[in-house]
């Protein structure tokens, strides 16, 4: 176990390294220096420029170097924390995420947390009870489901909200809490609220696990153990949960590597349209405003939460399937 | 054979005294099941294809709207950029047949406008004492068709004096359902063009990568898998907010194309190598490599007919995530830009809650997107099935 987790964190390093490189790419990809268009900017808004500022910046950052000089150092400063400075906000990266990088990883965990528990006993239901009515009738709602994209989803929800109940259901918790620090009664507020995004963003994540389960079921129940299992009189409930149940359940983890990207992806664009206090609407501002490295340690840090999800998606599969944890060990 | 009504009955004993002819039993194929063995694989994917309901309602369905961005400019009621000063802002009309008790035909009431001084809200109300018919086939707004010559005749449009706005008016009283119309055009080709570039991509990479294995193989796996390893839509923004303010709209419009193909190809190219990889190892491909075929040929013409029908599925079942990609952009104001007018764009004005709540019609472009998205991805399960016509 130990050198299988080794080996897996070896692989997770050369991805981020050539997910650091194209970011930092996108990084530079606008035309010009951003000092520069920021000098620019503030002399259009007519405020002054303090030259000493600039100088800060200009040193800090290494403006001028080469290329690979200052990926080096945007990489150094990132593996100590400092993420680069925003030009909109005029503050260090870190200081402007402060609580939005917990509250994106809270909601994307609740969300799967969700995913799982409406899709599990779905799948199960609709493996079991194949070509029934009521197995049509799941896979066309998930289907729709599967359809629907979840920022339009949220447009819908919010003018029906509005209509029948008068009420915008956007925002992460109550007004008074913003910006105030954590306590007993915030979090209470933000659970309360946290179930709308966690339906809008998880419906399209539900379908599609719901079929891949559905099919992953069926696949195990035909198998000949299962058919040998039940000639020789275990019971119908015990020869589903006991061993087709449980390989099915591995692939239920090995999921994760599936929704995660895209769990975080709708994420970003339901928080957005429902204002959400998560890094959706600060990234997105950030691109608009070329606000280039705010926008890229976000990037950096979405891509590097999808990497590190997936690993502990594969660490706790080979915890759980002895095959995966041998295979490599043998080949190697 | 009735094996299920006979269930649980005892078998009667039965040996058959005369000789056996197995000649016979081959005679006994009737005409349709000779139909059915000596039909082309084509023709089973067909059969197969038209037995899901499902799948052949939203072909038909996706077929009409895609000769429909042909005629826009014919069915849209109102010309694309034709501002209506005084209809600002103006719910959707119905349209009426009976008027008081008699039959008039399709027409649509006037409309009374008035400035709410308190709220400065505009309010419009049907005024029912004025009737204007609908007419068919009937001139309109001036358009130049295709570039062959100009016209001014649309589908339906209203009497003179009168509006028909089916789908209400945006803040500048242009008709929401006429840019409905318009739109159409931008956001299916763009998921018809980005299909077409992440397919020939995902072929060329996946193709290279299957057949030659090794080193090769190894390379694009892992480029796979970092690109895989981003949330696509973040990274879509990112790169398209890079896009230069200056360019062209229709630059901008294949910059975005672009965009969407070039992280969409990675799922289908893995297909394309895990096919391959074992494609290669079968005996037709051997006999091929003898007889000198170069490696083009041999993944050009021996290896990918065998797999295309389920290639062809799975792009299909990509258009649409090309489709909301750029629908999700241009909504958030980093895709299209107007005055190319894609459903993305259209929704872009309905981004909070206060339009929503006033203006709740402009939110209607949700509808065609969430249509055709949900036809498209019928249609691939549909072509999905069918590509196996022999299971």
């Amino acid at each position: 176990m130990v050198s299988y987790i080794f080996r897996r964190l070896l692989i997770m390093v050369p991805t981020l390294l050539a997910i650091s490189m194209i970011v930092f790419i996108i990084i530079e990809l606008p035309p010009g220096d951003y000092l520069e268009s920021y000098v620019a900017e503030l002399q259009a808004q007519g405020e002054n420029v303090d030259p000493q500022h600039i100088e800060f910046l200009r040193e800090n950052y290494g403006f001028g170097d080469p290329p690979v000089q200052r990926y080096l150092s945007w990489i150094g400063g990132m593996l100590q924390g400092d993420f680069g400075y925003s030009f909109e906000y005029r503050l260090p990266v870190t200081d402007v995420v402060g609580d939005r990088l917990f509250l994106t990883i809270l909601v994307s965990m609740a969300t799967i947390l969700f995913t799982w528990m409406i899709a599990f006993p779905i799948g199960i239901y609709s493996a079991t009870h194949q070509y029934s009515w009521g197995d049509y009738g799941l896979t066309f709602i998930g289907l729709l489901g599967l359809a629907t994209p979840n920022f339009l989803l949220a447009l819908i929800l919010l003018y029906f909200a509005n209509v029948y109940f008068g009420t915008s259901i956007g925002g992460l918790m109550d007004a008074e809490f913003i910006g105030k620090p954590w306590s007993l009664a915030k979090a209470i507020s933000v659970l309360e609220h946290l179930w709308i995004p966690v339906v809008v963003i998880g419906t399209s994540g539900t379908a599609g696990m719901i079929r891949r389960l559905r099919a992953n079921l069926l696949d195990e129940l035909q198998k000949q153990y299962v058919t040998t299992a039940k000639a020789k009189g275990l019971a119908p409930f015990k020869a589903l949960v006991k061993y087709p149940l449980r390989a099915a359940l591995n692939f239920f983890i090995s999921d994760i590597g599936n929704l995660l990207p895209s769990i975080i992806s709708g994420a970003e664009l339901v928080a957005v349209v429902m204002s959400l206090p998560t890094t959706g609407p600060i990234l997105i501002s950030a691109l608009q405003s070329q606000d280039m490295y705010l926008a890229g340690s976000f990037l950096m840090f979405l891509a590097t939460l999808t990497v590190v999800g997936v690993l502990i998606s594969d660490l706790l599969l080979a915890w759980l399937d002895p095959r995966i944890r041998l295979m490599g060990a043998n080949t190697k | 054979m009735s094996d299920a009504s006979r269930k649980g009955a005892e078998l009667e004993h039965f040996v058959s005294s005369e000789p056996f002819d197995p000649q016979l039993i081959d005679h006994a194929v009737s005409p349709e099941q000779q139909k059915y063995y000596l039909a082309s694989q084509w023709q089973l994917m067909w059969w197969k294809f038209t037995r899901h309901r499902l799948a052949v309602v939203s072909g038909v369905f996706l077929l009409v709207t895609y000769f429909s961005i042909l005629i826009s400019e014919f069915l849209a009621p109102y010309a694309l950029h034709t501002r209506n000063v005084d209809f600002i802002f103006s719910p959707p009309q119905s349209v009426h047949v009976i008027h008081e008790g008699s039959f008039v035909g399709p027409f649509v009431y006037g409309t009374k406008y008035r400035l709410n001084m308190d709220n400065l809200q505009r309010v419009y109300t049907e005024d029912k004492s004025k009737i204007y018919r609908l007419r068919f086939f009937c001139s309109g707004d001036e358009y130049d068709f295709w570039g062959i010559g100009n016209s001014n005749k649309h589908l339906v449009c209203v009497e003179k004096g009168g509006t028909m706005f089916l789908l209400g008016t945006d803040r500048l009283g242009r008709d929401v359902l006429s840019r409905i119309i318009y739109g159409a055009r931008i956001s299916l080709t763009i998921g018809l063009i980005g299909v077409t570039l992440s397919f020939s991509l995902a072929l060329l990479i996946g193709g290279l990568a299957g057949y030659y294995g090794g080193l090769v193989d190894l390379i694009t796996q892992r480029v796979i898998e970092v690109i895989q390893s981003f949330p696509q839509i973040p990274l879509w923004m990112a790169l398209s907010a890079v896009l230069p303010v200056s360019w062209s709209p229709l630059l901008i419009y294949f910059a975005i194309t672009v965009i969407l193909a070039m992280l969409d190809w990675t799922g289908l190219a893995r297909a394309v190598r895990s096919k391959l990889l074992s494609l290669r190892e079968e005996e037709y491909c051997l006999a091929a490599q003898l007889m000198g075929a170069r490696p083009k040929r041999i993944i050009a013409r021996h290896l990918l007919p065998g797999f295309m029908s389920h290639l062809i599925a799975s792009a299909t079942l990509s258009i649409p995530t090309i489709i909301l990609g750029e629908t999700a952009l241009s909504f958030l104001g980093l895709g299209l830009r107007p005055p190319i007018t894609s459903w993305g764009v259209l929704l872009n004005e309905a981004q909070n809650i206060s339009v929503i709540a006033l203006y709740p019609w402009l939110i209607m472009p949700v509808v065609p997107v969430v249509l055709v998205i949900i036809a498209f991805n019928f249609l691939g399960d549909g072509l999905r099935d069918a590509a196996d016509p022999y299971k």
